[in-house]
């Protein structure tokens, strides 16, 4: 991509009211992301030293946040704090997971498109494979292999939880991107300016990164937008059903996870407030990733 | 057509084999003794492993090891569960594959019919008011993740809403758990079915109708759409004969691939409302580490998975003639 | 032509589109008057808005067109800008009909012939069922539609892009319609089917009183159609006239440039360099109080360039849109009767672009005394077809798709080799084969006495810096995200072995070369036009000095306009490296001008061999006499009697025995074109015709035809 269409790309996402919210709310999200321990209140997750079962004092009409804003679960921790530290571990998964797909599936699929033959037969009908079983159940069953493993070699650990879930998403990414950017490369492989370089005598290496990359980037940026809000929807659900992050992790899904049935008639704000989370920052993710979409189509 | 049909069928053995394969080698072949796994991890003895390594025929060789598990399951026999005691994985499968198909079918039959008027009402009117707000609702709430509309349902609609004199009305329609017993007969599922369809016919609104949007503008754009419209025939039979013929015609092969899609939302649906499904049996199986119920199940999935988008396929190769007489 | 109550009458129409928030005058100041039974020709090139004028006429411009008000548009008397919607279809359904470009996208794809067809006689007079079947059947049989039952049973996909047009031909007819427009029916055909569709046309409408708009970037077309011209340029008429006076004495400079743009059938490179109009059309938002042309004009003096002309009526029923058409006509001469040489003396202010031949230009014609420089012996191409279930049932190979078979062709250095066919002949395979982005099954090919390896990968440094390519599509031809000097330098470092910073200086000399100044160095391909782009695409060819530069197709993507400057700088360009060129073009005139030596193609092979003016002349192989006759000359004084080819042309899989053009050849003698394959008969010294009738008796047969009117040109070298 060249600097202009970068340019053109951030000044079109500003332009669509739908897709500048998604943006600026997508940014938001990013402080307490970044700036977790300054921003919260509170910059240890499971300081259970506050009463119980505090009701939120979030007062939206005087901008007053209180002592508590979303109130304090029912083992006494601050629920704000807890959102805003959470807010890390999901764009961190998500957005390492998406760079490391992204990273690794292109130059598979650059490779496969450009090879063509028995390589890409064979490896085609593999990604085909793999994309029969729902990435879901896929990463529900790898997460369970990779803890049995542990489990059996007797070394599992909390802090592990967060890689495990990383290289899960990583895993099941790599052959989608690849068959996106198989896909774009068989697109652009067929141009003239490649049959160019042909004739040239150029490497394969050549032409794969510098005749043809540059033109499937666009392809990959839509692509690296949707695996993000994807992953984001795929860490938060992972979380919640027990499969990423332990507990007393502040992660978002695991928070709802806690707190629902019975719990809920006690402490609603403790799940409302990190599904809540959840729920603006897919909605803002899946916003601004349309506005990728949108304005790189456009510009193609 | 036979030679689509040929290549067809061809493909989807060889991906058959291939997703088995996987399944078979993720399960058993990664670093690690299954069969320690099994028999309870570093507690076991090591009689108690070989045991079951034994039964698990472990001890044989890897291809033939794969060759006696697939021919197993495609005879339907799936073996013993561990972590439900004294059950068969068969019966225990079948029996909560159907709780499962009825929640998928229901949701079907929401989702489909709306996501096809809106994808429709949206692509008719690109960048006007009806697609913004349609896209908008495509990408905000409806694409929420399934535990958190589920547990809005739950809690929202069916315990907050649902008291007072509502309740009365609702309370038989909308029960806030749909934990009901896993051999109960549809009728009496019927009212717990609601809440988890609704949920599961978000997922599926948000892809269909966005396909059907995209599929819609992309052939309004099409040159044959200014020859019908100068025929002098109204819009409205330019869209119906002309344009929707050809726009929809897709949807046969999206339906199909979103049931990929269907059952990853169904296995959260059926964990938040307590739902005895193949996906909730699915986490069950997972933690309690039964292998190869989960292996069963995970296969059961990629079948029915890879025979619809046969089924698709093969519909939309006879209803467009331009496959049909290639 | 009625005047006194024309069938569509327009004035003062002005058509603007929204670029953003703006809306831009795309068409300015449009007038037409047309009558019934008589056939406009509306000439354009892409980007004059001829097409925005076809859909303002129809009255069915998108949401972002309009027609803005002031203006005039009467159909039959009627105001067409004054009607409703459901006025508007009411005439759509009957009076008004619109023959559409690309037949195959203009046919629902799902729905069978039939049903579209009798759709029309529904909604013009309700007809249905059988009566409307009926009248269908007899409109196939009216637009040549062989097995029309048949027909109306298949969908689009099923027929050829021939039989596509036919029937949108004859959709539009089937209402008897009082207008018709027909937007570039023929392009994108073959020019043996252009020649059928255009004859038909003709036909049916000499039997109507419907009037016709045809809008084509085909100046032959025109001539061969038309009774009166229109010629349109970035979005305003330059000139109207009665086809006749229009090419013989053009009044505008636009229109006198694009005719003597086009190489004649017969002219050679040897004659003079064609002439051409330089520069660019202009941008549609940049508008100024200037004449639009007076940027690319010869005659441009200040006041063009200050005021802009109105459109003036001028004797002999004509309009032109200059200041200075009194001297265009002056200084013009009958384009095809002089030799272009003589005009370089004539048109002071336009000398560079006609430069007269220099006399050290060395190898004339038929000189054998340069080297042999490639030689292609018995080369051959199939592509395997997968089986269909019965052929794998039974285990029967499936028969090959034989693109090229056994073909034997010779090129000496310097010198061009033309190759012609239509599309699905085999010269692009062939082209690809030689330059080694196609694995040949078999055959031979040597260049510079060297046994050239099958695959480019394979191909030592030497052979691949002395063979080199210009592409079709400019558009494709460079990596969009490489600047012009980028893409050039490459080649130097690669094949000429170049230091970077001697790469850099060799780059702009070459984009010198190819006249674009130093500025377009750092301009990526989005930044230029398509005829820049080639010239970048050309400079890149010649960047490692190759011997032989295979050019498939190079200007065919070009308005003419810009061809015919690209065809220079070829002629230009070899002359000052002597670099052979393999020439491949579906347009007879272009490879004739070019070519040194003419190879036509049919169906994988050559039929016919020889000197590039020997083609032009009797004996011809009779599918090179069917080429030569479908040509569309541009000018209407030029009447040939065509030989008219069925469209149907032979599967590639599924080759016809004996003669392979035998199911298509109007001079087949019998039963041994069917079952022989046709002898090599030699007449003169490179002259070789494929067919089982002698060579004299080819001549006698063909003498009395379109060889009368090309061969003074040809023989004027």
């Amino acid at each position: 991509m060249k600097s202009s269409q970068i340019a053109n790309l951030i000044r079109s996402l500003l332009r669509q009211p739908q897709s500048a919210l998604g943006t600026l709310l997508v940014l938001f999200f990013l402080l307490p992301a970044l700036f977790g321990p300054q921003l919260a209140p509170y910059a240890n997750p499971n300081d259970q030293s506050h009463d119980a079962r505090q009701p939120p004092t979030l007062d939206i009409g005087a901008l007053q946040l209180g002592e508590y804003p979303f109130g304090t679960d029912r083992l006494g921790r601050d629920v704000y704090s807890r959102v805003i530290l959470g807010a890390s571990s999901i764009f961190r998964i998500a957005g390492l997971g998406t760079l490391v797909s992204v990273v690794l599936g292109s130059a598979l699929g650059l490779f496969m498109g450009y090879a063509g033959g028995w390589v890409d037969e064979i490896l085609g009908r593999v990604i085909d494979a793999l994309l029969a079983i729902p990435a879901l159940l896929l990463a529900l069953v790898l997460v369970g292999i990779i803890r049995n493993l542990d489990f059996a070699a007797g070394s599992w650990q909390a802090g592990l939880a967060d890689n495990v879930v990383l290289l899960v998403i990583s895993a099941l990414y790599i052959p989608i991107v690849a068959r996106v950017a198989r896909s774009a490369t068989l697109d652009i492989k067929t141009r003239e300016f490649v049959e160019a370089a042909e004739i040239r005598g150029e490497s394969k290496l050549y032409i794969i990164f510098r005749e043809i990359m540059p033109s499937v980037i666009p392809s990959l940026v839509v692509e690296a937008s949707l695996r993000f809000s994807y992953a984001i929807f795929l860490v938060a659900s992972l979380g919640f059903l027990g499969f990423g992050a332990r507990p007393p992790s502040p992660d978002w899904g695991l928070m709802v996870n806690e707190n629902r049935g019975g719990f809920y008639q006690l402490t609603p704000w403790a799940l409302e407030f990190p599904a809540l989370a959840i729920a603006v920052l897919v909605i803002a993710v899946n916003l601004m990733s349309d506005g990728i979409r949108r304005s790189v189509q456009k510009g193609a | 057509m036979l030679h689509f049909l040929r290549r067809r069928f061809i493909f989807f053995f060889f991906t058959y084999l291939l997703s088995s394969l996987m399944i078979f080698l993720l399960l058993r072949v990664l670093p690690g003794d299954p069969a320690r796994v099994i028999a309870g991890g570093r507690e076991a003895t090591e009689a108690q492993v070989e045991e079951i390594r034994d039964q698990l025929g472990l001890n044989a060789a890897m291809p033939q090891q794969y060759l006696t598990w697939l021919g197993d399951f495609l005879r339907g026999e799936w073996g013993e569960t561990i972590a439900f005691r004294g059950a068969r994985n068969r019966q225990l499968i079948s029996e909560r594959a159907v709780n499962s198909a009825r929640l998928a079918a229901v949701a079907l039959l929401l989702s489909v019919p709306i996501s096809l008027v809106l994808g429709v009402i949206a692509g008719l009117s690109e960048n006007k008011l009806p697609d913004i707000l349609i896209s908008l609702l495509t990408l905000s709430v409806v694409s929420l993740p399934e535990f958190v509309t589920g547990l809005f349902l739950i809690n929202i609609v069916a315990l907050r809403w649902g008291r007072g004199a509502l309740a009365e009305a609702l309370g038989w329609w909308f029960p806030s758990s749909s934990a009901v017993p896993a051999n109960a007969s549809f009728s009496e599922m019927l009212p717990a079915l609601w809440l988890p369809a609704i949920a599961a016919t978000l997922v599926l609104l948000a892809y269909i109708s966005r396909l059907t949007r995209a599929g819609v503008i992309e052939e309004l754009k099409r040159d044959y759409v200014r020859t019908a419209a100068l025929k002098g025939i109204a819009w409205r039979t330019v869209i119906w004969r002309h344009v929707l013929r050809n726009a929809l015609l897709p949807t046969i092969t999206v339906i199909a691939i979103s049931i990929t899609w269907l059952i990853s939302g169904l296995v959260v649906i059926e964990v938040v409302f307590g739902f005895p499904g193949l996906g909730s049996l699915l986490i069950a199986a997972i933690e309690r580490r039964d292998l190869l119920l989960v292996q069963a199940i995970v296969m059961v999935t990629v079948t029915i998975i890879l025979f619809a988008n046969l089924f698709a396929d093969m519909a939309y190769a006879l209803l467009n003639p331009r496959v049909r007489l290639e | 032509m009625s005047a006194a109550a024309p069938l569509l009458n327009v004035d003062k129409l002005t058509i603007s589109y929204r670029i953003k928030r703006d809306w831009i005058p795309a068409v300015r100041d449009f007038r037409l008057r047309l009558g019934p039974g008589q056939i406009v020709g509306l000439v354009g090139e892409s980007g004059s808005g001829k097409s925005t004028v076809a859909l303002a006429l129809m009255r069915y411009l998108s949401g972002n067109g309009r027609v803005e008000s002031g203006g005039l548009l009467e159909f039959a008397g009627e105001d067409l800008l004054a009607k409703s919607n459901v006025d508007m279809r009411r005439l759509w359904s009957k009076r008004i009909k619109f023959v559409p470009q690309n037949a195959g996208a203009a046919l629902n794809p799902s729905i069978k012939i039939g049903r579209q067809v009798t759709e029309v006689l529904k909604a013009a007079d309700g007809i249905e069922g059988k009566a409307a079947t009926d009248a269908m059947i007899d409109m196939f049989h009216q637009v040549n539609l062989v097995d029309p039952e048949r027909v109306a049973e298949r969908y689009p996909h099923e027929l050829s892009g021939g039989m596509q047009q036919r029937v949108t031909i004859a959709m539009a007819l089937i209402s008897n319609p009082d207008l018709l427009i027909m937007d570039e029916p023929t392009t994108g055909l073959d020019v043996t089917t252009e020649a059928v569709i255009l004859d038909l046309v003709r036909g049916l409408i000499a039997d109507r009183h419907t009037g016709v708009i045809y809008i084509t970037h085909n100046l032959g077309v025109v001539a061969q159609l038309c009774e009166r011209v229109l010629v349109l340029y970035a979005g305003e008429i330059m000139e109207e006239a009665d086809a006749h006076d229009l090419f013989q004495h053009p009044h505008h400079p636009y229109t006198r440039g694009l005719i003597n743009s086009v190489p004649k059938p017969g002219q050679s490179k040897y004659q003079a360099r064609l002439q051409s109009i330089s520069g660019n059309p202009p941008a549609l938002t940049q508008q100024a109080s200037a004449c639009v042309f007076a940027d690319r004009c010869p005659l441009a003096i200040d006041r063009c360039r200050t005021e802009k002309p109105p459109l003036e009526r001028l004797p002999a029923a004509r309009l032109a849109r200059c200041h200075r058409w009194e001297e265009v006509d002056a200084v013009a001469q009958p384009p095809s009767k002089s030799p272009p040489i003589a005009m370089g003396g004539d048109l002071p202010t336009s000398a560079s672009d006609i430069t007269p031949l220099p006399s050290l230009w060395g190898k004339g014609p038929g000189d054998g005394g340069a080297t042999t420089l490639m030689r292609v012996s018995d080369l051959s191409k199939q592509f395997p077809v997968a089986a269909t279930l019965r052929e794998a049932l039974r285990r029967v190979k499936p028969t090959p798709i034989r693109a090229v078979d056994g073909v034997d062709l010779q090129l000496r250095a310097g010198q061009t080799l033309g190759l012609v066919g239509e599309s699905g002949s085999g010269k692009t395979t062939l082209a690809r084969l030689i330059i080694g982005l196609e694995q040949r099954s078999s055959g031979k090919l040597e260049l510079l006495g060297l046994d050239v390896r099958n695959s480019v990968r394979e191909r030592s440094p030497d052979v691949l810096s002395h063979l080199q390519m210009v592409f079709q599509n400019p558009q494709n031809s460079l990596n969009p995200y490489l600047s012009a000097r980028q893409a050039i330098r490459r080649p130097l470092i690669k094949l000429r072995g170049l230091p970077p910073d001697a790469a850099d200086a060799e780059a702009l000399a070459l984009l010198e070369r190819v006249n674009l100044r130093a500025e377009y160095a750092e301009r990526y391909p989005d930044e230029l036009s398509g005829g820049e782009k080639q010239r970048v695409a050309i400079a890149r060819a010649f960047a490692s000095d190759p011997a032989l530069i295979i050019c498939d197709e190079p200007v065919s993507a070009l308005d003419v306009s810009v061809q015919s400057a690209v065809l220079n700088l070829l002629a230009q360009l070899q002359e000052a490296h002597s670099s052979a060129y393999l020439f491949i073009s579906h347009d007879l005139s272009v490879v004739g001008y070019l070519a040194d030596t003419l190879a036509v193609m049919y169906l994988g092979q050559i039929c016919e061999v020889g000197e590039a003016r020997e083609l032009f002349q009797p004996p011809y192989h009779p599918y090179t006499e069917a080429l030569v006759s479908a040509i569309p000359v541009a000018d209407p004084g030029h009447k040939t009697e065509r030989i008219l080819l069925s469209d149907n042309l032979p599967s590639a899989q599924n080759l016809p025995s004996g003669c392979r053009f035998h199911t298509r050849c109007p001079r087949k003698i019998g039963v041994v074109c069917e079952q022989e394959a046709p002898p090599w008969r030699e007449g003169g010294a490179s002259h070789r015709i494929r067919c089982h009738i002698p060579l004299d008796e080819l001549t006698t047969l063909q003498s009395d035809l379109v060889a009368a009117d090309l061969a003074p040109a040809a023989e004027d070298s």
